[in-house]
């Protein structure tokens, strides 16, 4: 038997290895379910050029000239006409609150400036996130002289050669395309994410790992007691985070400040404690600290790439999109990009509030129901 | 009132029966030792009647509050030491008290921890980490740290396991004086000598409890006969001593050997082939605790297999 190497030696280590990993539930689960999870993800519901963007008309206009270029718009697949009939304020309020990607407005004499070969169309393009309207804003102007060409050349009177259609686009919010202006903002929810759910989630599998969970429990105090004292602490710490990010973001990004700080904070505050109280849920499930971390990353990798942080959401298939509805990261994109690049005020960022208040509701049911005060 | 009332716990976990069908009976201010193999069952039993462990079948009273609907108010006046130190090993001695003092809502936290550092001895290493305490120190913190809300039932599991004879010693006289304020003491332990300071013995063994009483009553009852021999080389007579059916059990201290058996004519016929060595000499002793409890470890049935 040598002293470097014994087949045998190694069988036993290759064995007891295989057992434990095999005892190791969640581990197991975790190695078959973490790529399947990202290779349906990655596959199906991330396209980094996004189709159907969700797009309101404003039109005074109904005539040949006007459907043939939002028909040609809707088939070129980038644009979504979900509201046909927008006035220019209701469309303007939709892309703040960011339910569409896009208004596109036709003039009441459009029929009449393309036949007189200059026909005027606006886009205006929630430029927030650059990557998501870019390619579609690009196309835009081919896809509406070939479609107002189309429908000159069925009326051989008029004048084929003369046409210069202009549209023209609005990149709103972030007009140059800066890509820190999306990313930076949403560091911020990434950032508290990650951190405050990893913190949170370890809070009483290591007390049970420790053994003094036993102690604990013997001691009166009640599980919403145990549960505020675990969370708290780092709602403090997600405060912090909160500043900084915010304070850096101002100072070496320049990220535009365009909405009111305390409704920032405020929204921020709730994203918080729904964070916190997520991985304090977790810690209820999990059994082990090992375990809850990888629950804590398991839950990270869709929620990064489904809640528009990574990718355009507006660009995801819907199913995609629905299942993106359950990250609380989603809910707050929405309101952290709206509130400090479109100066959203709180009735239009208030739908996104409430969701994360009902996380907040939920997760502190759900972990106050799952808390076990005994030690069965 | 009795300190502990419950009648015919049973606890399952899985498939396995750890507690079957357990009552107690606790008077205030006794020392109750709770005895048995380890796996007997003696821990889960505690846990019960402490709350941290909803029992299967079986009610009863802790200190007259009911074992299924007070478990909070059971809580607030039981103290339990758990068998592990299971204080926070990165608070140091002071914030573990203050900790302590504070969910029990004793006012003021300052003036009991103070006064409980004071009693320990503690005084001037009181910012140290708990984690740092030797095994001894650790037992008597947390002692303290469970008796400091005035518990009228004091739980006590294992508490002993790995400490010097020395501090064992210590810490039954505090037991003792603890009990002599009126608390009431339920203590588990694997130590004979420690049995013997208890009031009363309750000796389970897989989850049946089998004796219950006063020491010298458990001893008596149990029915056993012991013989002391005495000599050189007494190792060679063991296989032919336990294969005889006269004998209970042969257990060696240093150089004697402790041979017990049910039924005295049957044990003296075993030992009539020794007497004829010279170099053994044969005694009647009384019977140990020991002996008791080896034989109700043999008698029981292992239903762990």
């Amino acid at each position: 038997m040598s002293h470097i190497f014994s087949f045998q030696r190694l069988l036993a280590m290759l064995i007891k290895e295989f057992i434990q990993m095999r005892r190791d539930r969640v581990t197991f689960a975790m190695m078959l379910g973490v790529p399947l999870v990202q290779l349906v993800l990655f596959g199906y519901a991330i396209n980094n050029d996004p189709r159907g963007l969700p797009t309101a008309l404003v039109t005074m206009a109904n005539g040949p000239y006007a459907r043939a270029a939002v028909t040609a718009l809707e088939n070129s697949e980038y644009f979504k006409f979900t509201e046909k009939d927008a006035s220019p304020s209701q469309a303007l309020s939709m892309l703040r609150k960011g339910k569409i990607t896009f208004i596109v407005t036709i003039p009441s004499d459009f029929a009449k400036q393309a036949e007189a070969g200059t026909p005027n169309i606006l886009i205006e393009a929630d430029a927030t996130d650059p990557a998501a309207s870019g390619a579609a804003v690009a196309s835009a102007p081919a896809i509406i002289e070939q479609a107002i060409a189309n429908v000159k050349q069925k009326n051989p009177s008029l004048k084929q050669d003369l046409l210069t259609p202009s549209t023209i686009i609005h990149r709103k919010y972030n007009p140059e395309g800066v890509t820190q202006y999306n990313i930076v903002p949403a560091l911020l929810g990434v950032i508290l994410q990650l951190t405050l759910v990893m913190m949170t989630s370890i809070a009483l599998t290591r007390e049970t790992e420790r053994g003094t969970m036993e102690n604990l429990l013997s001691m009166p105090a009640s599980p919403f007691e145990i549960m505020c004292g675990k969370v708290m602490p780092y709602i403090v710490v997600g405060a912090v985070q909160v500043v900084v990010v915010l304070v850096a973001g101002k100072v070496l990004f320049s990220i535009p400040f365009e909405g009111t700080l305390m409704l920032l904070i405020a929204a921020t505050l709730v994203f918080v404690i729904a964070l916190v109280l997520l991985g304090y849920f977790i810690s209820t499930v999990a059994t082990t600290q090992m375990q809850a971390l990888q629950i804590a990353f398991f839950f990270f990798l869709p929620s990064l790439l489904l809640s528009g942080f990574m990718f355009p959401y507006a660009g995801m298939p819907e199913w995609a999109q629905k299942l993106g509805e359950v990250f609380p990261l989603t809910h707050f994109l929405r309101v952290v990009r709206a509130i400090l690049l479109k100066g959203a005020e709180w009735h239009e960022v208030s739908a996104s509030v409430y969701m994360l208040f009902l996380f907040v509701a939920l997760l502190s049911l759900l972990a106050l129901k799952r808390f076990k005060r005994t030690l069965d | 009132m009795n300190a502990i009332d419950v009648k015919g716990l049973t606890k399952r976990f899985g498939k396995k029966l750890v507690v079957n069908n357990v009552s107690l009976n606790v008077k205030p201010g006794e020392i109750v030792g709770f005895l048995g193999p380890n796996g007997s069952g003696k821990t889960t039993c505690i846990r019960m009647m402490c709350g941290l462990l909803k029992p299967d079948q079986g009610h009863g009273q802790v200190l007259g509050y009911d074992l299924l609907k007070d478990r909070l108010l059971i809580k607030s006046q039981v103290g339990y030491m758990t068998q592990k130190f299971s204080f926070y090993e990165d608070l140091t001695i002071e914030e573990n008290l203050s900790f302590v003092a504070r969910l029990y809502d004793l006012k003021s936290v300052k003036k009991h921890t103070t006064e409980t550092l004071e009693k320990l001895g503690l005084l001037s290493r009181r910012d140290q980490l708990a984690g740092e305490l030797s095994g001894g120190w650790k037992q008597r913190l947390a002692l303290a740290a469970c008796t400091m809300h005035k518990p009228k039932l004091l739980l006590l599991d294992e508490p002993t396991a790995g400490v010097d004879p020395k501090a064992r010693r210590d810490f039954w006289e505090e037991i003792h004086r603890l009990a002599a304020e009126g608390m009431t003491v339920l203590v588990s332990t694997h130590y004979m000598d420690e049995a013997e300071r208890c009031h009363r013995i309750t000796y389970i063994s897989y989850g049946v409890k089998l004796a219950d009483g006063p020491l010298g009553d458990v001893i008596a009852d149990a029915g056993l006969y012991t013989y002391t021999l005495t000599g050189t080389n007494l190792e060679r007579f063991i296989p032919e001593l336990q294969a005889n059916k006269g004998v209970n059990q042969v257990a060696p201290f240093g150089n004697s050997l402790h041979v017990t058996g049910t039924n005295l004519q049957a044990l003296k016929r075993a030992l009539k082939p020794l007497e004829q060595h010279d170099d053994i000499h044969i005694e009647r002793a009384e019977t140990n605790l020991e002996d008791v409890f080896i034989k109700f470890m043999s008698d029981s049935t292992d239903n762990m297999q």
